[in-house]
């Protein structure tokens, strides 16, 4: 009978604690600098569109593996010291950005045309049209797909281990080279993310029929 | 003051190589009521939406309230504040509900307090009877009072004139009459308005000028009871002869 003592645990608890954090990180500064990124995708100015769709491509085209590798190894090669904490968070946040930036730009031109127009002609500005009328319709829209999102990026910060951080994967790992019992130690660490991406999953799929049975 | 509120002058608008407005002059005086009739791809529709500047023209002039519109957003916003629009789709906000519908552009643009911009949305909403439908989402509500929601929202704004863009051609027939009965009643209350609609009833009823458009250009204007009865020009007649067929 397979079994682990305290310390296991504690372990595995710290990596699942880290794998968490890790996750918070990336979501809330993607969810910032995606926003910026999704009206910079919109935005009348080309330079601005260009800048935005050039950040989605590049980050949507290239393995989170080698973000994290290039702002750990590359940042200080230019110059710039970062810790593999801030390593992680800034590549992470980069990711997300792009990710949410693009999917938030379909919602924001999913809106129908004549909601601008209806702003247009009361006189409303651009911050008032973007975060009284287009943005809250469009964030509601694209929920399921941000929450889809937001689970691939739990599993991705696994990645994170990559520069040092002991997260869940790696503590798994680590505990398994210990009592050697992979077998054991990675099914208990697989429940671990299923329990906290499924609820995830399955929240977002509610509200996706939630919102579509919605009058509003 | 000046008697003309809103002016065109050889306005021209182009639509890639399409030749949207062709040399279009228009004088609305104060209180005046104008109806704007044509085939579909007339440019009526076009041509409203320029005074409010959803569409920009590639050259002439347009003066609302003596206010040159540039592409200036000073000139823009003034506009746009003066003048108020409906649209064949309503565009309410479907997230917000009737009265927040009617409470954000007084709040935001006119900078009212919430208090104050609640009393005008209720004001206004009672105006288009409907204010007891005040907490619903527009969802909720039918196409007519969607529509009048629509009037009640601009009209919030106080506006100078108002332009309807085939504020009934979206809507149920037994909704027709609620929301050309708003209409009629905002004209006798001296609104300044221009619309694009086939009601020829409506037309008859309250327009002081009916204006006929074909492929971009102003082919006939007049008082409605001459426009009707001896239209001067053939494809006038033509277009009269299709539309009131069928009432």
């Amino acid at each position: 009978m397979p079994h682990l003592g305290i310390n296991e645990i504690t372990f595995l608890a710290q990596g699942l604690k880290w794998t968490l954090f890790l996750t918070a990180i990336g979501f809330c500064g993607g969810i910032v600098f995606g926003l910026l990124v999704a009206l910079g995708r919109v935005a009348q100015n080309r330079a601005l569109r260009m800048a935005a769709a050039g950040w989605i491509a590049v980050f949507q085209g290239t393995p989170l593996l080698m973000q994290l590798f290039v702002v750990f190894f590359g940042l200080p090669l230019l110059g710039v010291n970062v810790s593999a904490w801030l390593a992680v968070a800034i590549a992470l946040t980069a990711h997300a950005s792009a990710f949410l930036g693009e999917i938030w730009r379909g919602a924001i031109q999913a809106i129908p045309k004549g909601q601008s127009e209806a702003s247009h002609a009361l006189g409303l500005h651009y911050r008032s049209r973007m975060f009284d009328i287009i943005l809250p319709q469009a964030l509601k829209i694209s929920l399921p797909a941000t929450v889809g999102f937001l689970v691939q990026l739990l599993k991705g910060t696994s990645l994170a281990a990559i520069v040092g951080f002991i997260e869940l994967t790696r503590a798994g790992q680590i505990v398994s080279n210990q009592t050697y019992q992979p077998l054991f130690v990675f099914g208990l660490v697989g429940v671990l993310y299923f329990m906290m991406c499924w609820p995830l999953s399955y929240w977002g799929r509610r509200m996706e029929t939630r919102l579509s049975q919605d009058p509003r | 003051m000046d008697d003309i509120l809103i002016r065109m002058e050889h306005v021209e608008k182009w639509y890639g190589g399409f030749h949207a407005l062709k040399d279009v002059n228009l004088t609305v005086r104060r209180g005046e009521k104008i109806v704007l009739c044509g085939p579909s791809g007339s440019g009526k529709s076009t041509l409203i939406r320029c005074i409010n500047h959803l569409e920009t023209i590639k050259s002439g002039r347009i003066t609302v309230d003596g206010t040159a519109l540039t592409d200036s957003p000073q000139a823009v916003d003034m506009v746009r504040r003066e003048v108020g629009m409906c649209f064949q789709q309503f565009n309410l906000f479907p997230h917000k509900t009737v009265l927040e519908n009617c409470m954000l552009a007084p709040m935001r643009v006119r900078k009212l307090t919430r208090e104050a911009a609640e009393a005008t949305a209720r004001k206004y909403l009672d105006r288009v009877r409907i204010g007891n439908q005040a907490d619903k989402y527009p969802a909720q509500l039918s196409g007519g009072q969607q529509q009048r929601v629509a009037i009640a929202r601009a009209l919030c704004m106080e506006p100078k004139a108002m332009l309807f863009d085939e504020p009934t051609s979206a809507l149920d027939p037994e909704m027709v009459k609620e929301v050309l009965d708003t209409m009629i009643g905002l004209a006798h209350d001296g609104m300044t308005m221009i619309c694009v609609t086939h009601e020829m009833g409506f037309a008859r009823q309250v327009a002081d000028r009916v204006i006929f458009m074909a492929e971009g250009e102003i082919i006939e204007e007049g008082e409605p009871n001459a426009f009707f009865r001896n239209p001067r020009h053939e494809r006038t007649r033509a277009f009269l002869g299709e539309i009131l067929a069928h009432h």
